[in-house]
């Protein structure tokens, strides 16, 4: 254990712990762009600088472990001072587009310069000009809004193992590639998207559908693999828009393509809306009752001439603990055989 | 007749005014004379590394019993009357020997590192080894504990002459106190700064002293594996490497059980791909490992956490070429030399507008004047000298009235520059401030690596700034804004690189304020170089009508009918310049 | 998974996810998981940034093996020869945990001499695998004391599943590496809640919680808990139920949220059956291939429409929340059960998914300590069994339920059908990254559509050049039930003589060709070995 001081209140942390964590752990702010809790340190934003005595230079906290005896000022007049012009180059090079951002309300950058009241630009000047042409049916890749925080890098590398994208180039030219600057292609799951901190990495089908304002977020689990991760629904006008995790789930955050990208046939125009009656070979519409009835007389017919043998159910490893609980249920109370399975061997 | 020795010199700049054609020349005309026939192994021409004063090559040294006389610019069609005036007659042509100035080059210097580079023959073991190379290695791996080892170059007071000056003693100190099955040595040798050739010409004339170097510190740090990280830029330096280091493994100075000391040590050879950032060793440890060079912040430093993820030591080629000097002949010795902070000798690049640009080693110390006007023979075509820029890009501007300035680690920081790897880089009146700062700032954010937002935007925004200076398009308030976003940029960057970057330009503001003003208010380049400030008029009295201007400007802005004075027209006027030098009545009149 | 309840008490992952986090060594056998669950895979490569070891056997050369110290290429089927192979080089070498053997375990020494005829050189012509590839994955596993086994459909989906799932176990039981933190068996849940329908006991013997149909006094515990006679009778299993309504004795079936035409093996067989019935209700989001031979089609919600709970693969059961309305008139599948039981003159007792599991609870102690309010935030892992037991991480931690966990011995059957100079190649069956099961949800996905959209076989380049096979040519792939027309992907993924086709594609049904051949434990289909032949069209 490592006894440090941060801004002058005494704690002690675990020893191997970065500044950053410790000051996190007792409730000291510290702005970052390119730190994330699940990913190595990067160190590139330079936004967490902290200054330790005896150090000979602001350091960034995210990239310094603790020890024992640290005293660590977060914010003085010279960190400030720093920050700022730190996020004010950031913001020289980054499109002032907001109003039609898909990331606005949910983006850092824009709570930072809103923080620290960003409107005018001492350096102004040229800013990067890119095409937008990646033709991926998922991921939208406005590198123009890239801060080069390397998150998605770092996500893509390890804590998915694809290595699909990576820097290019030097200096103020640097951006994110793809091998041979292709179209993306990797595994989608879309990692990247979630810890971007800008509007540079977004879902394709997340736009124009709604941002922050009226969307309404519902935590559930998601309906694929028997993983169970749990996701978040972002809804509006009852259409989902958005899917997301967030970082203290089991599944840390992180999803699939299926879990983050797959939503859309919950509003697919097939849907099912009416109960169907087959007469004659064709479908027609019909009221619940009229079929529920249907089913109720059919059955207890079956039941009486051929016995509640004849009859069977098969339930679903799709639908709920308590939809298949009422099922068998209703196989075994209601109907009176134990025909019922589910396709867990399938 | 009796020993006779050709020393031809054949580092790069050597080969590059035609070494090697002399070389084969020697051997031609001597072998026609029939003088290795009847000297025998007494006679031999061989090449040598670079000896300094590349200006002057091919310099070749001719030795007959210990007398020694130095040819300059020497051509293969000079070669016959040497041989026979010179070797058969023992007369040297002496319309084609070396000079006072090529004299006082060398007189002045001091040389450790460089003592036996353009003396010995690189690519030929031996010839280390006949003026005492591997015995250091020998006595260590002999005779000494890692920890004496250790002691001695700690008492030698060594720093690194990478650019940072760490102790270098200290640094090999931690490194074997840390206990890991693994640790590493590296050699850097990505020397990246704009005129520097330091660690190549070491390289090219000596290897053998850098691997020795190397032994002896991978012994005291307990690592079994080394690394010199080399530009691929230097294909004659790696080729002499990597036949040194087959030499060295032959005779067993590396591999397992070296010259049976029971210590394993061996080393590759790792290319750079023209990085200048690879030169940071955090990113030279990436870029070894297969990564993007790009630094990571410290600490954890390399001594703790290095080349996939052990101990390792970077140290750079000329700190690793001292150590054998300094266990042959004593840290005592070597500590006689220097200041009380910076001890022994450094060896600088001196380039720009000096009278003898090539490589000097001097001792720590030394006063710049001494450097630029007893070794360097004054500014070119005798004008005033106005500053000169030490440390490479990362380094600063010194101006006239600080050139008593001692050169060494302390005292160049004092005056807002460094000592950097070694750069000198000399600047006269005709050197626009404003326009040098522009200069290196365009090399720091071409070679800024994008990892960090001050280096990688603010390079660049602090080169647009000095970009409008230069095309009058400066504007109130500028020199302040440069001033407050260098020195954010350097305490904000992560690694050496951002953290230097803006060196050139605070070091001109400091001293050459004026210019800048001048550039901002007045529109004018004072040096008349930024062309966008400048105007041409022609001195009507002057002219005499010869219409020599009028034929030079490409742009058709000179009117003027025959024997009639002249007129430039500002607004066709490109400022090119033909004009002002095709004049040869002085006529042409530049601001 | 009746194979794993049969020998350690439950049929259930023994670790949780997090738990593989602490894992030494990870033997993956019989599952893609980086396609299909991905995840986990994160959690696995997380642990191999820590440094565990991760062993790979496959017939295909799935995404995992990037990160695998050994990859074993195998031939399909073959997964007992390799793990007895496994076991007798881990006996061989003195790697066995004798303490965990003498105290917790019985019929080792029969068992043992069962194994011995698996050499290494006799394994290896089985499996197509080097020998020393696996003499070294057999010492890699066996000398670790915390080590994990993850298996999938690969392991189970073969006429002798039950049988390798008791090779697995047998190894696992060998080396103690069972019952501890990061240190088990586990299989890997296909569907969001498999784990969850089976807990509820949409199973033919069984009552909720595994509590067998053909005891007297668990039956009669039913009773009283629902007041009402039950039958004493086992039911049938999904694949008898298809013979049995082929066969005329099942007269109707109710379907909920299945799609057995497209996922049951042999799909003209499957058909044959649901047209027989005299009536089939099917209760669906979708108008699938299945609903189409219905009676009467009943429009149900999708997960994000409803609240209730799913149990996953580590039995962890979560709360699931109604984030969107249904469409049209589509209901909820609880409140139409529970409106047609009424409508059968029988009250259900419950009206809300919070009530029913309760209820749940009530008749099964392991889910009785979980409620709404509990699971608000993180889900609970059963058991748990009051209100203020925290949930169980990885099973076994104080004994085994049955006592002693037996050494089963078992030995290699060849798949029920091999390759032959009629059907020559092997094929085998699964999922990719992009696509879910039948496809009826992903595919109506326009993004996913759109990048994985096409029905492939995968074939070795070898095999592709000597058939004259182009990459994304049509080919046409026949088995002794029917035949599909299909892209070809030429990859060195799979072995020459295996194809491999994934099952979510209905233009190019993979279950076309599959054979209906059971397991005759747990009557799981052999999907993962069937005979066909492959020719360019």
């Amino acid at each position: 254990m490592a006894k440090i001081k941060i801004d002058g209140i005494d704690t002690t942390v675990a020893e191997g712990m970065t500044v950053l964590e410790a000051a996190r752990n007792i409730g000291v702010r510290i702005p970052a762009l390119c730190q994330h809790p699940k990913l190595t340190p990067f160190g590139g934003c330079r936004l967490c600088l902290v200054e330790i005595k005896g150090f000979p230079r602001p350091v960034t906290s995210c990239t310094t472990p603790v020890s024992d005896g640290m005293e660590i000022v977060t914010t003085s007049p010279t960190i400030e001072r720093l920050r700022r012009t730190v996020l004010e180059l950031i913001l020289s090079d980054h499109p002032n587009d907001c109003m039609i951002c898909e990331q606005a309300g949910a983006c850092t950058l824009q709570e930072l310069a809103y923080e620290y009241g960003l409107r005018e630009n001492r350096f102004a000047g040229e800013r990067r000009v890119y095409e937008k042409k990646d033709g991926n049916p998922f991921i939208e890749r406005d590198l123009e809004k890239c801060i080069l925080c390397g998150r998605c890098v770092k996500v893509c590398d390890e804590v998915q193992g694809v290595e699909a994208i990576d820097f290019g180039y030097r200096g103020f030219d640097s951006k994110i590639v793809t091998s041979f600057e292709d179209d993306l292609n990797c595994e989608f799951c879309g990692q990247c998207v979630s810890v971007c901190p800008t509007g540079a990495l977004t879902g394709k089908q997340w736009a124009k559908h709604g941002r922050q304002m009226g969307v309404k977020e519902t935590d559930s689990i998601c309906s694929y693999c028997g993983t169970g991760c749990t996701i978040t629904y972002h809804v509006k006008n009852n259409d989902i828009v958005r899917v997301t995790s967030k970082e203290d789930t089991l599944n840390e955050g992180w999803l699939c393509v299926k879990g983050r990208f797959g939503y859309k046939f919950v509003s697919s125009p097939d849907r099912l809306k009416h109960p169907l009656i087959k007469k004659d070979g064709e479908f027609r519409e019909a009221t619940w009752d009229e079929a529920l009835d249907l089913i109720a007389d059919r059955l207890k017919k079956i039941k009486r001439e051929d016995g509640p043998d004849a009859i069977a159910g098969l339930s679903s490893a799709r639908c709920t603990n308590e939809e298949n609980y009422a099922f068998q249920k209703f196989i075994r109370a209601a109907v009176g055989t134990n025909n019922v399975d589910h396709c867990a061997r399938l | 007749m009796h020993n006779i020795t050709v020393k031809v010199c054949m580092g790069t700049g050597g080969i590059a005014a035609g070494g090697d054609e002399v070389l084969a020349a020697f051997n031609r005309e001597i072998a026609a004379a029939g003088i290795a026939a009847s000297v025998g192994k007494k006679c031999s021409a061989h090449q040598v590394g670079c000896r300094g004063l590349c200006a002057k090559d091919v310099l070749v040294d001719v030795i007959i019993n210990d007398s020694k006389v130095t040819y300059i610019h020497v051509k293969p069609e000079m070669v016959s009357r040497i041989v026979k005036e010179h070797i058969i007659e023992n007369i040297p042509v002496a319309e084609f020997v070396a000079g006072d100035d090529y004299h006082n080059f060398h007189n002045k210097q001091f040389k450790v590192v460089l003592s036996d580079c353009g003396s010995i023959d690189p690519e030929d073991i031996e010839s280390y080894i006949a003026v005492g190379g591997y015995t250091a290695a020998q006595k260590v791996l002999g005779s000494m504990s890692p920890e004496e080892t250790t002691d001695l170059i700690k008492k030698s007071g060594l720093r690194g002459r990478g650019g940072a000056g760490f102790p270098t003693g200290t640094k090999w100190e931690i490194a074997s106190k840390q206990t890991s099955e693994k640790k590493f040595l590296i050699c850097n040798a990505d020397e990246g700064d704009p005129g520097a050739f330091m660690d190549r010409s070491v390289i090219e004339g000596n290897p053998h002293a850098v691997i020795e170097g190397m032994i002896i510190g991978a012994y005291a740090i307990g690592a079994d594996k080394g690394y010199v990280y080399i530009r691929a830029e230097y294909p004659l330096a790696v080729e002499r490497l990597k036949k040194a280091l087959d030499d060295a493994r032959g005779r067993n100075f590396l591999g397992k059980s070296i010259m049976g000391s029971g210590f394993n040590f061996d080393i590759l050879v790792k290319l750079g791909a023209g990085a200048f950032v690879c030169g940071e060793e955090t990113a030279l440890i990436a870029s070894i490992e297969g990564q993007r060079g790009m630094p990571r912040a410290k600490p954890p430093f390399p001594v703790y956490q290095g080349l996939w993820g052990k101990p390792t030591v970077i140290n750079n080629v000329e700190t690793l070429a001292n150590v054998p000097y300094i266990v042959r002949k004593g840290p005592e010795w070597f500590a006689s030399f220097g200041t009380e902070k910076s001890k022994g000798t450094k060896v600088f690049a001196l380039t720009g507008k000096i009278k003898n640009s090539g490589l000097i080693e001097v001792p720590m110390g030394i006063p710049l004047r001494q450097i630029i006007y007893d070794i360097g023979g004054g500014i070119e075509g005798d004008r005033r000298f106005k500053a000169v820029q030490t440390g490479g890009p990362s380094g600063g501007c010194i101006p006239a009235d600080l050139l008593d300035t001692a050169v060494d680690f302390e005292s160049l920081a004092k005056v807002g520059s460094i000592v950097g790897s070694g750069g000198m880089v000399v600047l006269d009146e005709t050197d626009c401030m404003v326009n040098i700062a522009k200069f290196f700032l365009e090399f720091t954010r071409g070679e800024s690596c994008g990892k960090c937002v001050p280096c990688r935007i603010g390079t660049k925004r602090l080169l647009e700034i000095l970009e409008r200076i230069t095309k009058g398009e400066g504007r109130p308030g500028d020199i302040a804004l440069l001033e407050d976003m260098s020195v954010d940029i350097k305490m904000a960057s992560l690694c050496g690189l951002g953290q230097t970057a803006p060196n050139p330009v605070l070091s001109t503001i400091k001293y050459f304020r004026h210019e800048y003003e001048a550039h901002i208010n007045d529109k004018k380049c004072p040096a008349g170089v930024c062309r966008d400030l400048l105007t041409y008029q022609v001195i009507s009295e002057a002219c005499k009508g010869c219409g020599a201007c009028l034929r030079a400007c490409p742009a058709k802005a000179i009117t003027g009918d025959k024997k009639q004075p002249h007129v430039i027209d500002p607004s066709v006027c490109i400022r090119c310049g033909a004009c002002f030098d095709v004049c040869k009545f002085k006529a042409v009149k530049k601001e | 998974m009746a194979g794993l309840a049969a020998i350690f008490g439950s049929g259930a992952m023994t670790n949780s996810i997090r738990e593989i986090e602490g894992m030494e060594v990870i033997f993956i056998i019989g599952s893609n998981t980086k396609e299909t669950h991905p995840v986990i895979a994160n959690r696995m490569i997380k642990a191999y940034r820590k440094g565990a070891k991760i062993i790979v056997a496959d017939p295909r050369k799935v995404p995992m093996t990037k990160f695998s110290e050994l990859f074993l290429k195998m031939r399909p089927g073959s997964d007992v020869a390799l793990l007895n192979g496994m076991a007798r080089v881990i006996v061989k070498e003195g790697l066995e945990n004798k303490e965990f053997i003498s105290d917790k375990t019985e019929g080792y020494e029969e068992w043992k001499k069962a194994i011995e005829e698996y050499t290494p050189e006799y394994v290896s012509k089985l499996t197509g695998i080097p020998k020393d590839d696996m003499i070294a994955a057999a010492r890699l596993y066996g000398k670790s004391r915390r080590a994990g086994i993850f298996y999938t459909m690969g392991i189970t989906q073969h006429a002798c599943g039950t049988d390798n799932v008791r090779a697995v176990a047998n190894l696992a039981t060998l080396t103690g590496n069972i019952g501890r933190e990061s240190t088990g068996v586990n299989p890997l849940r296909g569907q969001n809640n498999v784990q969850g329908a089976s807990d509820a006991a949409c199973l033919p013997n069984v009552y909720p919680g595994y509590q067998r149909v053909d005891q007297d006094e668990v039956r009669e515990k039913f009773e009283k808990a629902w007041g009402v006679s039950l039958s004493p009778q086992c039911g049938v299993t999904a694949t008898e139920m298809m013979n049995a309504a082929r066969a005329g004795s099942i007269k109707a079936m109710y379907i909920m949220g299945e799609n057995p035409v497209f996922t049951d093996p042999h799909m003209h067989h499957t058909v044959e059956a649901l047209e027989k019935l005299d009536f089939l209700v099917v209760q669906d989001i979708f108008m699938t291939e299945t609903a189409r031979l219905a009676d009467v089609v009943l429009p149900a919600s999708c997960a994000p429409e409803k609240d209730g709970t799913f149990s996953n693969t580590e039995r962890r059961v979560q709360r699931v929340r109604k984030a969107v309305n249904p469409p049209g008139e589509a209901r909820d599948d609880l409140s139409v059960i529970i409106d047609l039981s009424r409508r059968l003159g029988y009250d259900m007792g419950f009206t809300t998914p919070s009530e029913v599991l309760e209820e749940f609870g009530r008749v099964w102690p392991a889910l009785s300590g979980i409620d709404y309010h509990r699971i608000a935030k993180y889900g609970l892992q059963w058991p748990c069994t009051s209100k203020d037991h925290p949930g169980t991480e990885y099973l076994y931690k104080d004994g085994f339920p049955k006592g002693k966990v037996p050494f089963v011995p078992v030995s290699f059957r060849p798949p029920v059908e091999i390759a032959d100079a009629q059907y020559p190649f092997v094929l085998t069956t699964g999922r990719n990254l992009y696509q879910y099961h039948s496809g009826s949800m992903t595919r109506r996905v326009k993004q996913i559509e759109s990048h994985a959209g096409d029905a492939y076989v995968e074939i070795n380049p070898e095999d592709a050049a000597r058939l004259k096979i182009s990459d994304h040519g049509l080919v046409r792939v026949r088995s002794r039930r029917g035949s599909v027309d299909i892209k070809a992907r030429i990859t060195t993924r799979v072995s020459e003589g295996v194809v491999f086709i994934p099952m979510h594609y209905h233009e190019a049904a993979a279950n076309v060709l599959t054979n209906d051949a059971l397991d005759p434990v747990v009557k799981i289909p052999e999907f993962k070995a069937c005979a066909v032949s492959v020719e360019a069209v």
